[in-house]
């Protein structure tokens, strides 16, 4: 479990993040959601042991942070926002560097080298000088570097920084595949990336944290109300009105507007308290309409966050 | 002494690969050579341990300014590459860092000092000088060498700029190279404390370049290598875990 208790950091007067408090338990994912200067890298610099909190503690596992920083080094692994890549290195022979450094033996780095190359799809390009490659593959041999000594904590701070669409999606798998074996702690800007990789958000704000929950939570918390997005292909003899009536008979909607319609079908945008997808569905199919697609809509989290780093809804995220 | 040898490694390593060390050594070199042949051969008859002894002259300088284009990047380099934050990161101490860097550097110096062995040699094959004079001499710049450098870590772990550092550096060096004649315009006992703490006239002009070895002098320039190596240490931790 990783704990920190009132951690501070000042620059000179200048305070750049806290007081913060907050828990994160073994094999949680984690996301730092924040506008820039909200403290979100101070605070992973923090954890990383790569800066000093001015005030409070930071527990990993059962070690103080601030006592005995080289201890909690050797069970984090970090991926800073500037990559911290040796150009004229060979990619296993940096990753190796990167081991030996967290004092790993010759056969352990032996054992786990393929291990890491493939899981960030590395392995085309072990022998390659890192000054060659492209930003994507920087970027890998970045998270590569951080895993090598299979930490029990991994910290990466804005890990799709410059990446195209492709690799976003590449670099979210990874992600994804590493939150089995690590505990893992990602900053982004990317909203709906956080909200598919991260189990729980974490938004900062000023310094100061100013909510923590998934993202149901936080709507929930916020009172929020939730957008649903619906296409529908009508039953015969329907019109857009009545399977707009019939969507606002279901409990907790509060508006449905009509959208677009393309190719016979039609999108209704649901105005509701809370999660009503399953209902929709069955309203739907029980009138004899065709459900084309159905999800909440994308722009929830980003309404939320706008909240939140707004202050508009502080008080009630607090509780 | 693990992550030390880890850095010594990369670091050699760093130099040998790029071409930064290359310039370095051939710059040193032909400016060595070409000084040996206009300065220290020159063209009216000389005694052979007067060649030699002017040879280290020369070369001392050319390892001073080598000296100082190695060392300025150590640590300026990784700051400015952001890859300063592995080593912050990981559970490797300032000391081992500074140390690592310190002998990679040194032995990088070593090989391009040692490279000019042929021009004493020349001088042995056609004149009456002994070995041990050019060991002597040549020990004297890899001592010198060593505290120039750990003058440049120091400057190296104050800023993120080559360019500061190597000024800095350069700042440095040049006023210890002029606390000797400083010290003749002064009286006793500052005269002799300031002489004593030059970094070239007493410890190296008048014993290494003359093939005279003294105890005292390798110990000065031990210390003085020591002193930098610990500040350059103090500022890498005082920049780490603040």
């Amino acid at each position: 479990m990783i704990r920190a208790e009132n951690v501070c950091k000042y620059y000179g007067d200048k305070r750049a993040l806290g007081p913060v408090s907050f828990e994160i338990s073994d094999g949680e994912t984690v996301g730092f959601l924040g506008l820039n200067g909200a403290g979100k890298t101070t605070a992973l610099r923090i954890f990383a042991c790569d800066l000093r909190p001015s005030q409070g503690s930071v527990v990993v596992g059962d070690i103080d942070a601030v006592k005995n920083p080289h201890e909690v080094r050797k069970r984090i692994g970090y991926l800073p926002e500037h990559l911290p890549l040796y150009q004229d290195m060979v990619v296993d022979e940096y990753l190796a560097y990167a081991g030996r450094l967290r004092q790993m033996s010759k056969s352990s780095i032996a054992k786990r080298m393929p291990e890491v190359l493939e899981a960030t799809d590395l392995t085309e390009v072990r022998g390659e000088i890192i000054s060659t490659l492209s930003h994507g593959y920087r970027q890998r041999v970045g998270v590569g570097q951080a895993i090598m000594h299979d930490p029990m904590l991994l910290i990466l701070d804005e890990p799709t920084r410059g990446l195209d669409p492709v690799q976003i999606v590449e670099m979210r798998n990874m992600i994804q595949n590493l939150k089995d074996n690590h505990t893992v702690l990602v900053s982004s800007h990317i909203l709906t990336e956080i909200s598919e990789t991260c189990d729980r958000l974490l938004v900062l704000g000023d310094g100061a944290v100013l909510a923590s929950g998934s993202e149901a939570e936080l709507a929930t918390k916020m009172r929020s109300t939730s957008r649903t997005v619906v296409t529908v292909k009508g039953a015969e003899g329907s019109s857009d009105k009545d399977i707009a009536k019939a969507l606002r008979e279901i409990e907790s909607v509060s508006d449905v507007k009509i959208g677009g319609s393309e190719e016979g079908a039609t999108l209704f945008e649901i105005i509701s308290g809370g999660e009503i997808r399953a209902e929709v569905c069955r309203v739907m199919v029980s009138g004899g309409h065709d459900v084309l697609q159905l999800a909440r809509n994308h722009r929830e989290l980003e309404s939320i966050f706008l909240k939140l780093v707004r202050n508009e809804g502080a008080t009630s995220a607090s509780n | 002494m693990r992550a030390t040898s880890i850095i010594y490694r990369r670091e050699l390593g760093s130099y040998l690969r790029s071409p930064v060390g290359y310039l370095i050594a051939a710059a040193m070199l032909l400016v060595c050579g070409i000084l040996f042949q206009s300065q220290a051969l020159g063209k009216e008859a000389k005694l052979s341990a007067g060649v030699l002894s002017e040879f280290f002259r020369y070369c001392s300088g050319c390892t001073i300014g080598a000296a100082i284009a190695l060392s300025v990047r150590l640590i300026a380099e990784e700051r400015q590459q952001h890859t300063i934050v592995l080593l912050n990161t990981s559970p490797v101490r300032d000391a081992e860092i500074i140390a690592g860097k310190f002998l990679a550097a040194l032995t990088f110096l070593a090989f391009i000092v040692l490279a000019s062995f042929y021009m004493p040699m020349l001088i042995k094959v056609n004149g009456k000088i002994t070995m041990t004079q050019v060991l002597v001499g040549y020990l004297g710049l890899i001592l010198l060498g060593g505290a120039v450098l750990s003058i440049g870590i120091f400057a190296s772990a104050l800023s993120k700029q080559h360019l500061v550092a190597a000024a800095v550096s350069l700042v440095l060096i040049v006023v210890m190279l002029q606390l000797y004649p400083l010290g003749m315009k002064l009286d006793e006992p500052v005269r002799g404390v300031l002489q004593d703490l030059d970094l070239w006239h007493k410890h190296f002009g008048l014993s290494f370049m003359k093939g005279v070895l003294n105890l005292r002098d390798i110990v000065y320039y031990v210390a003085v290598s020591y002193f930098f190596l610990l500040l350059g240490t103090k500022t890498l931790e005082a920049k780490r875990w603040r």
